[in-house]
């Protein structure tokens, strides 16, 4: 059994709560206390059903000052997998959020209310999606029932929605009418929409694949931390504790040590369970080499073949995530995987209005603002283009007074 | 990946980060099954070598007997170093005050004892075993999470936490809670325990105890739970589905002694573990003030 992590992009009025209420109470993932809690409360529907928004109400401090904290996540599974659910709420903050959880996510769910079709709101989530890189979309048109379930209301929005995707390079989208409300192709196939041929939302998500390319891209290993013993016995004992990013990595293998280039030949796999021949990706493992080199954390091991950009100035595009504006004569952090190092926002290329997708001119980023720069850092890092490679071409940008995560970045190319 | 594989990778590069990010971090170890699956997974992140840092344990000096002696003989067995924080010496010291009354508990009194335990030694990470699923609260926190001076969660001062990287970044005085098993379910922790063959201890199991009946729960009738003539005393088999201390944590009616009985009973359960908690039952916003104040 394996985990798919998805993200539900969507607001209130788009029944996103109903339907996360809906997998959770139609799969038995609601217990016995959490649902008495939901029956003493007085919310319900109109014909007097239990209102299952309730299941991802937020906190106190989130209704008192009616805010809402960037990610709530669920879990459920079924004989077939597990989920985790990044519950991304809120209208005001609503591109960082969904950013920070579609950073972490294999599928997004984008609603769309079937009375509304494609609206300004679905072509900033679809952006998101295209600009995360999520491996899978589907989208759901939501409140069939409210227009009696009709198969050419779900075709216009079908076609509408096609020429979006194709428009933001988004290539596999999976389409399918649901009704939250009342169950309609969520975990049960609906009786109701008898021309509708394809899996109801959950099947779907249990057998979609997912990462199943991962293994292919080029090796990528982190450095986080030099395990060193230095007891009598362990005398000389010197692993690479870090995780494989992407790929796959064998004993014998030759790799480069990035950003110095510097070339060695894996000579151990090891983990607490014993030696591995190969480690693919995902693992935690720490690694031995055959030559005794300088490595320390925060350094990249990676195939010879194929190996990463190596630079210290690089185009991205950024989502910036602070109320304070970006300020491009301020010396920020970046953090890609294990490295920090400082940087520059040196140029703002351009800013996206991700209500329309045009690119406009801009002198400064402020909170929720998207779009193209240019960053020089103090040491170089070696990176994957975001769209080939996400595991290693995220980054973060943090600001060096208050230490907060103030930006996003997906790197893509060296200047 | 299988899903254990997937969440253990994913725990034990939390380990690393916060080793290569912090000076003095240490792991908050209660005794409890999340804890020691902490400390199993800081065994996979950092043998042969030693753990870059200490074990903590609050002790609210209420706690299950049981759970010490399992406490002491781990740490032998791992031969790592252990740092207790007792509450009762917050209590000689007249900095808390013990609550009276028939639901009277020591737990809330741990968080003055843990935030102290943080400064005296200045911590600057301490990992815990909380998991989002528990409860609401803790499905809103972040894998690293940073609190002020004052050990205070502020949910609006929350950063986000990108793809795998973990934003470490602190002002001095601050400290950063961790949790690996964030992604964890209470069934995935016990799924582990099996697999991994991992020791817990024997409260867990089914055993005969005295107890009474208090809000709807058994609780173990002890010296430090306050009872009086209308309280019964009577003997069943039970074990706990959470170690806390002995006057919050309830017991679950139960036969079962082996770890696949217990794996089937959870997954068939209609209750879900913090509903045995009294703690939690006080109001339905109990963990988030519990959390802001510095609880974990």
């Amino acid at each position: 059994m394996d985990i798919l992590k998805f993200l539900t992009a969507g607001s209130v009025d788009d029944g996103k709560s109903t339907l996360i209420g809906r997998l959770l109470y139609d799969t038995g993932s609601v217990l016995a206390d959490q649902l008495e809690a939901i029956q003493k409360s007085n919310r319900k529907n109109d014909d007097g059903t239990v209102d299952l928004a309730i299941l991802t109400d937020g906190l106190k401090a989130e209704r008192e000052q009616g805010i809402t904290i960037d990610v709530a996540y669920k879990y459920f599974q079924t004989e077939k997998r597990k989920f985790i659910i990044a519950d991304t709420p809120g209208h005001i903050q609503y591109t960082r959020n969904m950013v920070t959880g579609a950073s972490n996510a294999d599928l997004a769910i984008i609603l769309i209310d079937a009375r509304k079709g494609v609206i300004e709101q679905t072509i900033r989530h679809s952006y998101l999606v295209s600009l995360l890189n999520l491996e899978h979309l589907v989208v759901c048109v939501n409140k069939m029932d409210m227009v009696d379930y009709s198969e050419e209301v779900f075709e216009k929005i079908h076609a509408d929605y096609h020429a979006l995707a194709v428009k933001l390079n988004i290539h596999e989208v999976t389409f399918i009418p649901v009704s939250a409300l009342r169950g309609d192709n969520i975990v049960h196939e609906s009786l109701n929409m008898p021309w509708y041929k394809g899996k109801s939302l959950l099947d779907h998500l249990e057998t979609v694949p997912v990462r199943e390319m991962d293994t292919l891209l080029p090796a990528r290993i982190t450095v986080q931390w030099v395990v060193r013993p230095q007891t009598d016995e362990l005398h000389d004992y010197r692993g690479y504790a870090g995780r494989v990013l992407s790929g796959a990595i064998k004993t014998g293998d030759a790799i480069k040590i990035y950003p110095s280039g510097t070339r060695s030949t894996v000579a151990r796999i090891e983990t607490f369970d014993g030696d591995h021949n190969i480690a693919e990706e995902g693992k935690s493992i720490t690694l031995h080499l055959a030559d005794d080199v300088d490595v320390s954390r925060g350094d990249l091991f990676g195939e010879v073949e194929r190996p990463p950009i190596v630079a210290n100035e690089i185009e991205a595009d950024i989502c910036w995530m602070d109320t304070r504006e970006l300020d491009t004569s301020a010396t920020y952090f970046i953090q890609h995987n294990s490295r920090v190092t400082r940087c520059k926002i040196k140029e703002i290329l351009y800013k996206v209005n991700i209500n329309t997708l045009e690119k406009v001119n801009a002198d400064t980023f402020g909170l929720n603002d998207i779009g193209r720069v240019e960053i020089k850092t103090a040491d170089e890092l070696a990176f994957d283009p975001y769209e080939t490679n996400k595991r290693n071409g995220g980054a973060i940008i943090i600001d060096s007074r208050t230490n907060v995560t103030v930006g996003a970045l997906m790197l893509r190319a060296a200047l | 990946m299988d899903y254990l594989d997937q969440l253990e990778a994913e725990a034990i590069a939390i380990l690393r980060e916060v080793a290569g990010q912090f000076e003095k971090p240490a792991l908050l170890f209660s005794g409890g099954k999340d804890s020691i699956t902490l400390v199993r997974l800081a065994e996979k992140a950092f043998r042969p070598g030693k753990f870059p840092f200490p074990l903590v344990h609050v002790d609210t000096g209420h706690n299950f007997p049981e759970v010490i002696e399992f406490r002491d003989r781990m740490i032998e067995r791992i031969g790592e170093k252990l740092i207790v924080g007792h509450v009762q010496d917050a209590i000689d010291q007249g900095k808390v005050i013990e609550q009276k009354g028939k639901n009277a508990s020591r737990n809330p009194l741990q968080t003055v004892t843990l935030l102290e335990t943080i400064e005296k030694h200045q911590f600057d990470a301490c990992i815990g075993g909380a998991r989002r699923d528990e409860e609401k609260a803790r499905a809103k926190e972040r894998i690293f999470s940073v609190r002020d001076e004052f050990g205070q969660w502020d949910p609006k001062r929350q950063r986000p936490e990108l793809w795998n990287i973990y934003n470490g970044k602190i002002h001095k005085g601050e400290n950063v809670r961790v949790f690996p098993i964030s992604n964890w379910t209470e069934l995935d922790v016990w799924n582990y325990i099996k697999r991994e063959n991992i020791e817990i201890p024997s409260i867990y199991f089914s055993h005969n105890r005295e107890v009474i009946e208090r809000n709807g729960v058994w609780m173990a009738a002890h010296e430090y739970l306050n009872m009086d003539e209308d309280d019964v005393v009577v003997t069943k088999s039970v074990r706990f589905r959470t170690v806390g201390d002995m006057t919050c944590t309830a017991a679950v009616e139960s036969e079962k002694t082996e770890i696949d009985d217990i794996i089937q009973e959870i997954s068939q359960s209609k209750i879900s573990e913090r509903g045995a908690r009294m703690d939690d039952k006080v109001s339905e916003a109990a963990m988030e003030d519990r959390k802001k104040g510095g609880y974990f």
